[in-house]
């Protein structure tokens, strides 16, 4: 009798798949329902927005960050402003600090609200999907009630905000926090505790702290591991050094932890959003200085060299000093950092984004080795990938 | 003679008819509940609350390019969704749903046939729809498909075992296979009190056997994509689909047979009870399956022979023993 031939079997999973949350594309290879390779093939959303930021100038390149990433839209442009801020020198107004982050804190509930209700879709809970996106819905109503949009927002400036928040911001946002707690726990109660859940997501796509680091994860993946890193906490930026809360950290770094982690990040962003409602300073927002900021429309009329301001602003831009910067937020996927470099013209000469989850997601292979298809899926969902933000 | 065979031919039709009746409307019931516990709407547009939906659904699925993979196994392809379909319609040739009624002067039974051994038949019937969905998935020639097909003949063959299990202690507290005779067995009390654990045995097993969630690996959407039936479009496509929905209407119908006491029930006729209960029996599909997230394979299997089939065993040991000594 001839000896059993054994061979792999190559399931080519994406780029067109109902879990891969994107045009991710996975090469698996399987031994029976085994993984025992696993590849990913990134590039089908490649947009070149990093070179197309060469093109214009510092303020029309605000459009750019959220298109880059479209879940945590706010944050990332907190993440291009903060860079160039940085690159001027400049401090936004405390109004416009403030609002920035009651602003982020908000993209990142509903950044995680989607992640919640994909990876909830993913192991076929659809009724989560559908109620998380409901809650993320609220959540979108106030970002366009301040903004005009619901994703693309374009509303941060360099050195403050377009323009102030809207009449009655403040109640919607605190009816929208004191709702969001109960959401929480409902969901806390529909999935934590519910046997098939666990069974799914416990010890599933372990990552040990070592392995983390070496792939330079970030975020909750990291944290997840049960490494304390935070770039609010680390590095702070925006004022996030006067908030109070707390970073949760995982143990085993399987799916669980980071499902436990994000669903208790949700709740600090509500308390650090609540404290912010609380110190929303009044005042300007926007920086008092006419080469960086637009003059106020009334003072076109009176002033010819407001005019002038107005009109070297909106046709050439802003000119920052020569050099380079690199600005981190904490996103909901790890640490968003933007680089910048600038040759002293109104136009960047370079900007690099650091991904989160282009790091993220070189830890997938690790995670899955051994494990079964099954088990790729939550994953996947437990990466929070988007696919965006990996192929720039 | 010839009246036996027409009384029959006419009730058969009746019966074919009014399954894929419940069938489309099965499928119209899935999506409605569905969307209510999803803070949804579902197809309400069609006809007076969607009511003619599954019609339209029809009519599409008919006219739809019939497409074949070009390496396809021909003849498997065409006749596997042709196998999960009759399968699925034939059991209910001895499934009953009421008593003798008189209708024109003439005794009229409410079941096509009698057969003194019919639930041995109902598990039979449900075994041969295994062979169209691995037919299926292995005539298609497509790794997708492939996997589904290996995952679904593991999970039914196992599940079929707690399933047969339940229906042994069940069998045993009636005395007999007939479906009829076990009815009636029910008329004091109804067998879900004498043989709980029988009931939730059968219970788990119909929902794992009918690919429901939280057991519907086969079809695992977000890693298989679509499972077995992934290269099926157009009616074949709708055939596994008339399968898979009958096979619901057959599984709550069956719980309500072997364990709710059939068309027994106060005050509406019988054919009315067994429909209210198997109707309670669908929405409980629909409801676990819009709670409850998916469990995976291996889980699936471990579960089925460390938890079910054990516990299936001592509940059959446990009645023979009971039944042993009231009934001597």
């Amino acid at each position: 009798m001839p000896e059993p031939r054994t061979e792999t079997l190559t399931i080519n999973m994406g780029p067109q798949h109902p879990a891969t949350h994107g045009v991710l594309r996975l090469l698996l290879e399987l031994e029976g329902e085994v993984i025992v390779g696993t590849r990913p093939v990134i590039g089908y959303l490649h947009t070149g927005f990093e070179k197309e930021m060469e093109n214009r100038t510092y303020h029309q390149n605000i459009v750019f960050p959220a298109r880059i990433e479209y879940l945590a839209t706010f944050i990332e442009e907190m993440a291009y402003v903060t860079a160039v801020e940085k690159l001027l020198d400049i401090t936004p107004p405390p109004r416009a600090q403030v609002a920035r982050i009651i602003l982020a804190e908000l993209s990142r509930v509903a950044s995680h609200l989607v992640w919640l209700g994909s990876s909830a879709i993913d192991v076929n809970v659809s009724s989560g999907f559908m109620y998380c996106l409901q809650d993320r819905e609220d959540i979108l109503d106030i970002l366009e009630m301040v903004s005009g949009q619901r994703m693309m927002h374009g509303y941060y400036r360099i050195g403050g905000l377009h323009r102030d928040l809207p009449e009655g911001f403040e109640t919607r946002v605190r009816q929208l926090a004191e709702g969001l707690a109960g959401r929480v726990d409902e969901y806390d109660s529909l999935l934590t505790d519910n046997l098939i859940w666990r069974k799914r997501l416990e010890g599933v796509a372990v990552l040990t702290p070592q392995t983390a680091l070496a792939y330079g994860c970030t975020g909750p993946i990291l944290r997840g591991s049960g490494v304390n890193y935070d770039v609010r906490k680390a590095f702070p930026y925006g004022g996030y050094d006067q908030f109070e809360f707390d970073v949760p950290l995982g143990r085993n770094g399987d799916a669980f932890d980071r499902y436990i982690i994000r669903l208790e990040e949700m709740r600090q962003s509500r308390r650090i959003v609540l404290q912010a409602l609380d110190r929303l300073p009044i005042g300007p927002v926007r920086v008092d200085d006419r080469k960086i900021s637009l003059p106020p429309r009334a003072e076109l009329v009176r002033s010819m060299e407001a005019v002038i301001h107005q009109f070297k602003l909106v046709s050439e831009g802003l000119h920052p000093p020569v050099g380079e910067v690199y600005a981190a937020v904490e996103s909901p996927r790890g640490e968003k950092g933007y680089y910048v470099v600038s040759d002293g013209s109104n136009r960047p000469s370079r900007v690099r984004v650091r991904a989160a989850t282009f790091n993220n997601l070189q830890a997938l292979p690790a995670m899955v080795y051994r494990g079964f298809i099954a088990d790729v899926v939550v994953a996947i969902a437990s990466l929070d990938v988007v696919l965006g933000d990996v192929d720039r | 003679m010839i009246t036996v065979v027409l009384v029959a031919a006419v009730k058969s039709v009746a019966l074919v008819v009014m399954v894929l009746l419940g069938f489309a409307y099965a499928t119209l019931l899935e999506r409605r509940l569905l969307a209510r516990f999803q803070l949804r709407y579902g197809p309400n547009r069609t006809g007076p609350f969607g009511l003619l939906q599954p019609f339209a659904d029809g009519i599409k699925l008919i006219f739809k390019e019939s497409f074949m993979p070009a390496t396809a196994d021909r003849l498997i392809y065409w006749l596997a969704p042709a196998i999960s379909m009759v399968a699925a319609l034939f059991v209910y040739a001895v499934i009953p749903i009421g008593p003798e009624i008189r209708f024109f002067g003439a005794t009229v039974s409410l079941y096509i046939a009698d057969v003194n051994v019919g639930i041995l038949l109902v598990l039979g019937a449900s075994s041969i729809g295994v062979y169209g969905v691995i037919l299926g998935g292995w005539s298609s020639n497509n790794k997708y498909a492939l996997l589904g097909c290996l995952r679904s003949s593991a999970q039914l063959i196992s599940y079929e075992l707690a399933i047969g299990l339940a229906v042994v202690s069940v069998v045993l507290t009636a005395g007999s296979l007939s479906l009829v005779d076990i009815v009636n067995a029910q008329q004091r009390l109804w067998f879900v009190a004498l043989q709980p654990v029988g009931f939730l045995l059968f219970f788990i097993g119909a929902l794992a056997e009918t690919n429901r969630a939280p057991f519907d690996l086969p079809e695992a959407e977000q890693e298989l994509i679509a499972g077995f039936h992934t290269e099926y479009g157009g009616f074949k496509f709708a055939m596994f689909y008339v399968g898979e929905y009958v096979g619901i209407i057959t599984m709550s119908l069956l719980v309500t047979t072997l364990f709710l006491g059939g068309w027994h029930g106060p005050l509406l006729p019988g054919p009315h009870w067994v429909a209210v209960k198997t109707f309670a029996f669908m929405c409980l599909f629909i409801w676990i399956r819009a709670t409850m997230p998916r469990v995976r394979h291996d889980q699936l299997m471990a579960f089925g022979w460390k938890v079910l089939v054990p516990l299936g065993l001592l509940n059959v040991v446990a009645t023979a023993v009971i039944v042993a000594l009231v009934g001597g």
